[in-house]
């Protein structure tokens, strides 16, 4: 048996196909959703839990390929420093899962690491450098 | 009645000034009316906090032993090089110098982690910065190669000097094309998704007092945490573009030059800006005071981001083509909602000027003034307005 934490990106075709069913159904895997952003039309990204035995994983990673499932090992997280931002809010608009929010009265930024999918789009885009992409070991 | 600043400051010194920020007073001026609120009302003060590239700062590094002359020499800060076309142990910095070996955008879009900006951040934070270089020896200043640390405490002066800040007004940058392109307003997406801007509004300084009335050379501000002055309009004062009614622009207008002791300065006011695919900038806290002296400089002290106009332009091709194309006029009310219209399609806001750092520049000052700890400077010359182009006259 082994675990595996993975980023799957979809092509925007691929979101009707039920991808975890198969997993799960096909090659017997056990799965946990860490993070997902499914949208019509756009591309999908799923963080994700893989657990099963090893041949099966090897299988089910053909499958993914074939399907033109890009995944990459989930090595990174972004941190948000807060003590470095200033509230200027340019990542408001960059972010697309608005795990970078706005209170618009208040005019402050905050982050909600739960909503991250990852995109590490914020990372280049803050001008203090206050996002920051760790990287973990991948195991 | 009118007032003084005299008159103003011996209140101050009495601790029974009454102030107010340019977001408390215009509550305070539809409560009361402006007659009431001007005679109530003795400061309203401002405050911005936005990276402005054309800032720097000098400094007198003091002798070693034996004693070399930077002046003429090469000489680094961190690696990154400083002008040395001063005396023997006068350096300026510029904000965005970069390392030589930094490999800006061959690297596209480059990061600009670290620059002139970064370093000023540094000092002022208390950290050690390394100061390295050669020069040509002299009689009088024989050593040629220097390597060591200095830090606000060891030199003898630091001065903040930026020939450009506090723009009254600025544009909204958008991007036509349909690729990402960087710059100076961010990163801008493709097919006019996100819309950057960058002004506090109408806690931005120069929107208070939009024709100069009271802002003028030689008054005192918060600078960067500490105490400065306007010394001169800023580089590109330009204050003959159309104006809204109220007198404010509806495009960049006036500008400030200001400088200030580095060395009383903290850096919660004063941060590098790593602009990605640009290069390096400083973030530097600017609040204004503006004194009260009559009705009519009150009244401009209430304008609101609803009726702050200004241009939205294109980054990809009018702007560095130098076209002095506008896509449309938007208002700060809108760009602060996180939504605006342009030609019928809708792009999201993020800011470069931070609004909550502005609102607290504008707090401080208050505090400051209300507890005696600043006093307001009478300025020596105005600054060239709309009707008046000259030089900066009495």
């Amino acid at each position: 048996m082994k675990n595996r934490k993975v980023v799957m990106t979809f092509p925007p075709h691929l979101i009707d196909e039920p991808v975890t069913y198969r997993l799960i159904k096909d090659y017997d895997l056990r799965i946990n959703i860490l993070k997902a952003r499914v949208v019509p039309r756009e591309e999908g990204r799923l963080v994700i839990e893989l657990g099963g035995k090893v041949e099966a994983l090897k299988k089910a990673e053909t499958y993914l390929a074939d399907l033109g499932i890009t995944m990459e090992p989930l090595v990174r997280e972004i941190a948000f420093l807060e003590d470095k931002c200033v509230h200027c809010t340019a990542c408001i608009p960059i972010c697309p899962t608005k795990a970078l929010s706005l209170d618009r009265k208040r005019m402050l930024v905050s982050f909600q690491n739960e909503k991250c999918i990852i995109c590490g789009l914020c990372v280049p885009v803050c001008p203090y450098r206050a996002m920051d992409m760790l990287h973990t070991d991948d195991k | 009645m009118a007032k003084t600043i005299a008159e103003i400051n011996q209140k101050i010194k009495e601790g029974k000034a009454v102030v107010a920020t340019a977001e408390e007073i215009i509550s305070i001026a539809k409560t009361d009316g402006i007659k009431t609120a001007a005679q109530k009302i003795d400061v309203v003060t401002t405050g911005t906090f936005g990276p402005m590239c054309s800032s720097g700062a000098y400094f007198n590094v003091g002798h070693s032993k034996p004693k070399i002359k930077l002046g003429g020499g090469k000489i680094t800060l961190n690696d990154v090089p400083v002008y040395t076309g001063f005396a023997a142990v006068d350096i300026l910095l510029g904000a965005t110098a970069l390392p030589d070996d930094d490999p800006k955008n061959k690297v596209y879009p480059g990061a600009f982690n670290y620059g002139g900006a970064h370093v000023i951040e540094d000092l002022v934070t208390g950290k050690k910065v390394r100061l390295m270089g050669t020069s040509y020896g002299t009689d009088c200043y024989p050593n040629r190669n220097i390597d060591t640390l200095i830090s606000l405490k060891s030199i003898n002066d630091a001065v903040l000097f930026n020939p450009r800040n506090c723009y009254q007004n600025y544009n909204v940058a958008v991007n036509l094309s349909d690729r990402v392109i960087y710059t100076y307003m961010g990163m801008l997406q493709p097919n006019l998704k996100n819309a950057n801007y960058c002004s506090a509004g109408q806690l931005s300084p120069l929107m208070n007092d939009p024709l100069y009335l009271s802002i003028g050379i030689g008054t005192r501000i918060f600078l960067g945490g500490g105490e400065g002055y306007i010394c001169w309009p800023g580089t590109q004062h330009n204050p003959t573009v159309p104006r809204s009614r109220g007198d404010v622009p509806r495009s960049p207008a006036g500008t400030l030059a200001v400088i200030g002791d580095l060395k009383h300065m903290n850096h919660h006011w004063i941060k590098g800006v790593s602009l990605t695919g640009y290069g390096v900038s400083l973030a530097v806290g600017i609040g204004i005071p503006i004194p009260i002296l009559n009705e009519d400089i009150l009244r401009y002290t209430t304008v609101k981001d609803r009726d702050i106009y200004t241009q939205v332009v294109d980054y990809s091709e009018a702007y560095p083509q130098g076209k002095t194309e506008s896509l449309g006029e938007v208002n700060y009310a809108q760009l602060k909602s996180g939504k605006i219209k342009i030609g019928g399609r809708e792009a999201s806001t993020g800011g470069l000027s931070s609004y909550a750092k502005a609102r607290e520049i504008a707090t401080i000052l208050k505090d400051w003034i209300k507890s005696g700890r600043f006093f307001l400077a009478e300025p020596v010359a105005n600054l060239p307005g709309p009707k008046n182009m000259s030089n900066p006259a009495p």
